[in-house]
């Protein structure tokens, strides 16, 4: 039953947050401030995960796969497709949800529990509006970005790995990359790091706007928001790749 | 002029305010006293619409608050500036950026118009060079005339203040009041203040509801609160000891 009325409390809040902006301008203005808070300033951590998360990818492919019949170019293939199918998606949507999450809902809630929420809603600013609407519209347009670039940097490391390792010829490595490629699953990534957009900066941000109490419940709202998106974007996983893949 | 007419009010069935009925004038500084968890911000709060009351009414120079859908509503509260107990002044904001956040979102101004309003009203509450400073570089009293500045600067005609004097040093409390007096009277505002600071009631008190355990028990004027014989409001207002010593003597000098 609990469930059932946050569920209905959070479409409530989504429908006063995706309503007409009062001035457009000051919507781009943050905007791009959140591109740059929530987007860019994730570049860095998704390059450096995705890059070790290649280079394992290949070594464990490659320590796993000693049956001579199978050819070594399956390495790079492998590598290039859990990249592209899952790690650089899904993987990334949850790093995302931990970093951007905590962000979102830490700072929604101090803005509620300072009034400063209460300030806009005085002043007649729609404030679920203006707080997360800039938040969703940055995510869903940055994130498909970090996900290309995850996918590239993920293959790049696993070149690495090979060349520094010796593990596997990087002739092999770059052919498998290249073999059987299927451009649609660049697009079901996509379409999946969207969906996970909306999850990673929506739920939290839900939490964040109906945090009541103090500094210890702010910290709650922002476990609960990284817990219950994290939960979505593995269960809407499941749910896209049925419905994409099948 | 606000108009509160039986205005109830509970949280999951507790009752927090019951049937209040006062009327609030223009150009005079209004008063909500009451201890605290007396209810005073919760109809502060039901005053301006954060709070949605049970019943009652609640009308802007004949403007029926309740009855209005949100979007009304919203446009009403243009009209309005609310100083808050913490200030609440945005973290990731200047002072500059503070104060013409509402002229940015609401006003056709130019830049150099929006430029000058802000001056204007950092001078008014005697500011000066703190423009590119954050909220977090400036003292509590600081932060409470940034805020006061912000809630003037779209020229509200109706101020509410909550709790303006909390973790202020008695002098600078004074300052404040005294600022919040002033404006009210050179705009014409009707200003409704909440407070548990009798040194504010005593200052400022043209207009002083006392809320008591969510009733209205008394109101009248900073002159007539002293010569009140309601039991609560005595309890209230002369609860320490000085209070009292104050009284007695009042009482020995009218009646020599």
């Amino acid at each position: 039953m609990k469930i059932l009325t946050e569920i209905g409390k959070y479409f409530i809040l989504m429908a006063k947050v995706f309503s007409r902006p009062e001035k457009n301008k000051m919507y781009y203005k943050q905007i791009f401030r959140e591109i740059e808070s929530l987007g860019i300033n994730s570049i860095g951590i998704v390059v450096v995960i995705s890059i070790f998360m290649g280079a394992v990818i290949t070594l464990q492919t490659r320590y796993n796969l000693e049956n001579p019949m199978i050819p070594m170019y399956l390495i790079g293939l492998t590598a290039r497709d859990t990249m592209l199918l899952e790690f650089s998606s899904t993987m990334v949507g949850l790093i995302l949800a931990g970093k951007v999450g905590s962000n979102i809902s830490s700072e929604i809630g101090h803005m509620r529990i300072t009034e400063q929420i209460d300030a806009l809603e005085v002043m007649g600013v729609n404030s679920a509006c203006y707080l997360i609407l800039p938040k969703v519209v940055a995510c869903v347009f940055f994130n498909p970005f970090l996900t290309l670039l995850s996918m590239f940097v993920g293959v790049f490391g696993g070149w690495l790995a090979c060349v520094s390792t010796g593990a596997l010829p990087s002739s092999d490595y770059l052919y498998g990359i290249q073999y059987w490629f299927v451009p649609f699953y660049v697009a079901y990534a996509l379409i999946k790091t969207v969906v996970f957009a909306i999850i990673i900066t929506t739920v939290p941000a839900y939490c964040g706007y109906n945090v009541k109490g103090g500094a210890l419940e702010v910290g709650r709202a922002s476990t609960k928001g990284i817990v219950t998106s994290s939960i979505l974007i593995l269960l809407f996983n499941v749910i896209l790749t049925q419905l994409l893949l099948s | 002029m606000v108009i509160l007419r039986n205005i109830n009010k509970s949280f999951n069935g507790e009752q927090v305010l019951y049937d209040i009925s006062v009327e609030f004038e223009p150009g005079k500084t209004n008063l909500i006293i009451g201890k605290s968890g007396s209810g005073k911000t919760v109809l502060m709060k039901s005053i301006i619409g954060l709070h949605v009351v049970d019943n009652g009414k609640i009308f802007y120079n004949d403007r029926d608050f309740v009855s209005m859908n949100h979007k009304e509503q919203r446009n009403l509260r243009k009209e309005m500036g609310m100083l808050f107990q913490g200030s609440a002044l945005f973290d990731s904001l200047t002072v500059e950026e503070n104060i013409r956040f509402p002229l940015d979102m609401f006003s056709t101004m130019t830049e150099q118009e929006k430029r000058n309003r802000v001056n204007f009203c950092l001078n008014r509450v005697n500011l000066d060079n703190v423009n590119r400073l954050f909220p977090a570089e400036i003292s509590g009293g600081m932060q409470k005339r940034v805020a006061i500045a912000r809630a003037i600067v779209l020229n509200p005609r109706y101020l509410f203040c909550d709790e303006p004097n909390s973790g202020l040093d008695p002098k600078t409390a004074l300052v404040i009041d005294k600022l919040i007096s002033d404006i009210t009277h050179e705009y014409n505002i009707t200003t409704i203040i909440n407070t548990h600071d009798m040194n504010s009631v005593m200052e400022i008190g043209e207009k002083v509801v006392f809320i008591h355990q969510g009733h209205k028990c008394w109101e009248g004027t900073n002159v007539e609160i002293m010569n009140s014989d309601d039991e609560a409001l005595n309890d209230f207002i002369f609860a320490s000891d000085f209070a009292k010593k104050v009284k007695e003597r009042n009482i020995d000098q009218s009646s020599s």
